[in-house]
């Protein structure tokens, strides 16, 4: 029987216990299946990073996780409640709890960088203003943008955007954090310092860490374990060393970047484009 | 049989359509009604700056439209009203088709081009660039966030635009009195708030409110469904443009017929 973490009563099994659990995980976009029972356990503080190429899911599991799209069929659990089942307060209050960082930074333009920062805390808290000062501060601060705060998100080069988007997810204080491709567009430099970020965030808060990308170099400086997805199913999960050392031929080409064998003939191509391939626009 | 078909997939749709519109303008309505005494404060700082550019910022333009439009009606009813020696009734066929009708159907058209779009625009490229997919993570309701204050901006602002527009719509129409048909301005304006009666507005102001509603449920409605991509932004502002302007003259037939009817057909 599978033990969601509500089942686990003393400290020391909850410590053990998988922060997340994904039970036979279904994801539909209408008619097209996009995930086909998708599997597996994310365990209190480490960091799983989600693996996959463009179109194969992962951002879809991504949305998933947060709760931005239901599952059509399986369970996933955090904190005790079944996110496919629970009803939409619920899903509020378990989202208080989770923090997300975005592609894009998804920052409100219309707001200053603290503005930005506070919302979830004027929103969800009865803090004093003082407070909210303080904390906004503090989070700006850890994530190298002391003093930003009245910057307009549009004064923010793309790595500082990303810092700030950061910030705002931490503002509630979350138990699990979920970045959504954290170097995309990014200069090597500034996205190695994205990654900083993530494992200095990861040393001071134990936090969960949950991180999609497809940058293999940024994905084995930073995962615990990882999970490969390929359209829409699980095909390797482990500890970073295990990954390394796959003899899976799907596993070895995508961490080999091995190129996908030309298409030689129009039929090849039109087969690999309605069949083979499940595009997935959001990964991109 | 497959025109049939045809037809009902697009009446199921209009209705689909429709019924997506009422829950949005419902919750829309929770939020501004009921939320407050349950604990989610209005954002009543959004809401004035909502305000500020729906309302104060669209009078030049208002004001230009209706002036005008007043003066065309009074130059069109004169037409035939000379030929029964009748040009008296000028200011009054002037004042009620503004009141009861022009009124408020040129301030939502108005409305419509300046902030629908702005609305569909506004949230469309907020769905584009994830920022409501980052507020429902923040457990932060996009209709609350967002659509509330609109909502509130637009009940409010557009019945005061509407009387706005009904004074210079007489007053582009007192031109003409003045200038072509032996009024004052003193006696044209007498003349035109003896030909009123409360209804008259009152009627008037009742569908300017419908009409505040149906352009912020479609405008908010387009944004939110917006596709991937900044070119769905554009279609998203131009559907919502047309739909309310459609939207809004439904509306406006169904209250004209309820009022006409149900007014003991007097009114």
């Amino acid at each position: 029987m599978v033990k969601s973490p509500a089942m686990a009563e003393t400290k020391d099994e909850q410590q053990n216990s998988p922060m997340i659990s994904l039970r036979n995980v279904h994801v539909s976009y209408g008619e097209r299946e996009i995930l086909h029972g998708v599997s597996f356990d994310v365990m209190r503080g480490e960091t799983m990073v989600i693996l996959g190429g463009s179109g194969s899911g992962k951002s879809t599991l991504l949305r998933t996780l947060v709760g931005l799209e239901r599952p059509s069929a399986g369970e996933i659990w955090i904190r005790g409640k079944d996110l496919a089942t629970t009803p939409p307060d619920e899903l509020d209050e378990i989202r208080k709890k989770i923090g997300m960082s975005f592609q894009g930074g998804a920052l409100f333009g219309s707001m200053t960088v603290g503005e930005n920062v506070a919302l979830p805390l004027r929103e969800h808290t009865q803090l004093e203003d003082s407070t909210i000062e303080i904390m906004l501060r503090l989070k700006l601060e850890q994530v190298g943008l002391a003093g930003f705060e009245y910057y307009m998100p549009s004064q923010l080069s793309g790595g500082m955007k990303k810092r700030a988007a950061v910030a705002r997810a931490l503002a509630m204080d979350p138990e699990i954090l979920f970045f959504d491709e954290p170097s995309a567009g990014l200069d090597p430099i500034i996205a190695a310092g994205i990654d900083q970020l993530i494992l200095e965030l990861k040393k001071a808060f134990h936090m969960t860490i949950i991180v999609v990308t497809h940058e293999l170099a940024s994905a084995f400086l930073i995962a615990d374990r990882m999970v490969l997805i390929d359209k829409g199913n699980v095909i390797a999960i482990g500890p970073t060393a295990e990954m390394r050392a796959s003899t899976q031929p799907r596993v070895r080409q995508f961490l080999d970047r091995v190129a996908e064998p030309e298409v030689a003939r129009e039929m090849d191509y039109l087969q690999m484009l309605t069949e083979d391939r499940r595009p997935d626009d959001r990964s991109t | 049989m497959q025109v049939l078909s045809q037809i009902g997939g697009s009446v199921t749709d209009g209705l689909a359509y429709l019924g997506a519109l009422t829950s949005l303008g419902g919750r829309a309505a929770y939020y501004t009604f009921i939320g407050p005494f349950r604990g989610r404060p209005l954002r009543l700082q959004r809401a004035v700056s909502q305000a500020m550019d729906v309302g104060v910022r669209a009078l030049p333009i208002l004001s230009l439209i209706t002036f005008f439009i007043g003066l065309i009606l009074a130059l069109q009813s004169a037409y035939e009203l000379k030929k029964f020696g009748a040009m008296n009734l000028v200011a009054t066929a002037v004042a009620i088709s503004m009141t009861r009708e022009l009124g408020p159907l040129i301030t939502a058209i108005v409305v419509i081009g300046r902030s629908g779009s702005a609305f569909a625009a506004e949230i469309g490229t907020m769905k584009v660039t994830e920022e409501i997919d980052a507020l429902e993570t923040m457990a932060i309701s996009p209709i609350h966030f967002l659509v509330t204050p609109k909502f509130l901006a637009m009940i409010i602002m557009l019945p005061c635009l509407t009387i706005w527009a009904n004074m210079m719509g007489i007053l582009g129409g007192s031109l003409f009195g003045v200038a072509q048909a032996d009024f004052t301005l003193l006696r044209y304006i007498q003349a035109s708030i003896e030909s009123l009666f409360v209804r008259d507005i009152a009627t008037g102001l009742i569908k300017s409110v419908m009409f505040g509603i149906t352009i912020t449920a479609v405008g908010c409605f387009e944004g939110l469904s917006t596709g991937a991509g900044a070119e769905q932004v554009g279609h998203s502002t131009t559907r919502a443009v047309v739909m309310s302007i459609f939207l809004v003259v439904v509306v406006d037939l169904v209250f004209t017929l309820l009022f006409f009817f149900v007014g003991g057909n007097n009114g």
